[in-house]
């Protein structure tokens, strides 16, 4: 069966046409999976340049991996527990060629072709910071003050399908990670959340900080969502960009030892480290920065000009 | 709601402990914890108190209304006690 489709309020949906209108939005006849143009991609790759550059200015160290994770490492993150409904596994035909044939046949038919599917040693990747726990872990005691990683503007996919455009199925998340001692986790994540409400209030956003929690599945998912908010170890920045809610364009999220105990990532004296990290939605910054200042970027206010195209 | 002290017995803090000390992954033995102890002191994460609460419902066969979905319910022996005496309909007493 599949999810039913969360609706547009008007103005999401007025914003989506002329996004689609516009040739910003290539539809893939799928509510929330896009191809994006040239002027959005511009954008998109100025921000994400901008953000690996205050990263790096920083100490930041880059990784990348594929927007694939190893189905082991979903199912020992708990995961499956907290987000069972956001999930996605990446299946593939097993079978002779009778099989291969009756699949081709139903699929060419738009019918039911799932029997002949099984699982992969892969799914669809959660959060853009999940692969980088383990890579760290496998590097055995961290030097004292930790480590910074730019995860960079790696895709991330979540089963909703909206027709809201700023909700994606399939988005980049660019995450930026810290692991280290308690103290220092805590006082990074404050800090970045202090300089991402600033970075996008330079971009001509009216950006507000405020504490969240993640969508939680069921009613284990009410109480850890409680548990969330009483302990701020959630934050959002929230900007206005097709209502009536605004729209959260980047977390900041605390893990206190959860990631560390889980894949055993020590610290310098032997102790678990503890983890946090920072998602910027690159889709939903480029979707506000298009409302806010419309669709040509040439002619936008030159000082938000000047902070994603500098040299320009 | 009823706000009064309910009267817990002995043998429903021993299930409570139990509860803890294989689902709690405290700091601290169960055992050693006094009823009024910070739990989340003593090492209980969210994820952790998730995982009682769930537990604390097979073990005495109860439901926590959505109301009772919280920190505060899962602080202490004495305040699981006390939601579970609620939910069994225990009399409350002085």
């Amino acid at each position: 069966m599949s999810r039913e489709v969360r609706e547009a309020s008007a103005d999401q949906a007025e914003f989506l046409g002329e996004l689609i209108e516009g040739g910003i939005l290539l539809e893939s006849g799928v509510p929330g999976v896009y191809g994006h143009n040239d002027t959005f991609e511009d954008i998109r790759e100025r921000l994400a340049e901008r953000l690996s550059s205050e990263a790096s200015a920083r100490g930041a160290e880059r990784l990348r991996f594929p927007p694939v994770l190893p189905r082991r490492q979903l199912e020992s993150s708990g995961y499956l527990a907290s987000f069972p409904h956001l999930a996605g596994s990446v299946y593939s035909f097993e079978g002779d060629e009778a099989d291969a044939r009756v699949q081709a046949d139903r699929a060419a038919a738009h019918e039911d072709w799932s029997e002949f599917q099984n699982p992969t040693e892969l799914t669809m990747m959660p959060a853009a910071c999940y692969p980088v726990y383990p890579s760290i872990a496998r590097r055995g005691r961290l030097p004292a003050g930790g480590v910074f990683v730019d995860a960079g503007g790696a895709w991330v996919f979540r089963h909703e399908p909206s027709h809201d455009p700023m909700r994606r199925q399939i988005f980049h998340q660019h995450e930026l990670v810290r692991i280290a001692e308690p103290d220092a986790v805590l006082e990074w994540r404050d800090e970045w959340a202090n300089r991402g409400l600033e970075l996008l209030r330079s971009f001509g956003l009216a950006a507000e900080l405020d504490v969240a929690n993640d969508p939680f599945f069921g009613r284990r998912g009410r109480m850890l969502a409680r548990n969330q908010q009483a302990e701020k170890l959630k934050l959002e920045l929230l900007v206005q960009i097709a209502g009536p809610e605004p729209t959260a364009c980047a977390s900041f999220n605390h893990h206190r030892d959860h990631f560390g105990s889980n894949y055993g990532i020590e610290l310098s004296d032997g102790s678990t480290a503890h983890t946090a990290c920072l998602g910027f939605g690159h889709e939903r910054i480029v979707l506000g920065l298009l409302r806010a200042h419309g669709f040509d970027p040439a002619a936008w206010p030159a000082a938000v000009r000047a902070e994603l195209w500098p040299s320009a | 709601m009823l706000q009064e002290v309910v009267q817990v017995s002995d043998e429903t803090v021993t299930q409570i402990r139990n509860v803890l000390a294989q689902h709690g992954r405290l700091s601290t033995s169960a055992d050693a914890l006094a009823p009024d102890d910070d739990l989340f002191q003593a090492g209980l994460s969210s994820h952790a108190s998730v995982n009682v609460m769930l537990a604390i419902e097979d073990s005495f066969d109860i439901e926590f209304p959505d109301s009772m979905l919280n920190r505060g319910v899962f602080s202490t022996i004495n305040a699981i006690a006390g939601a579970v005496g609620q939910l069994q309909g225990e009399p409350a007493a002085g």
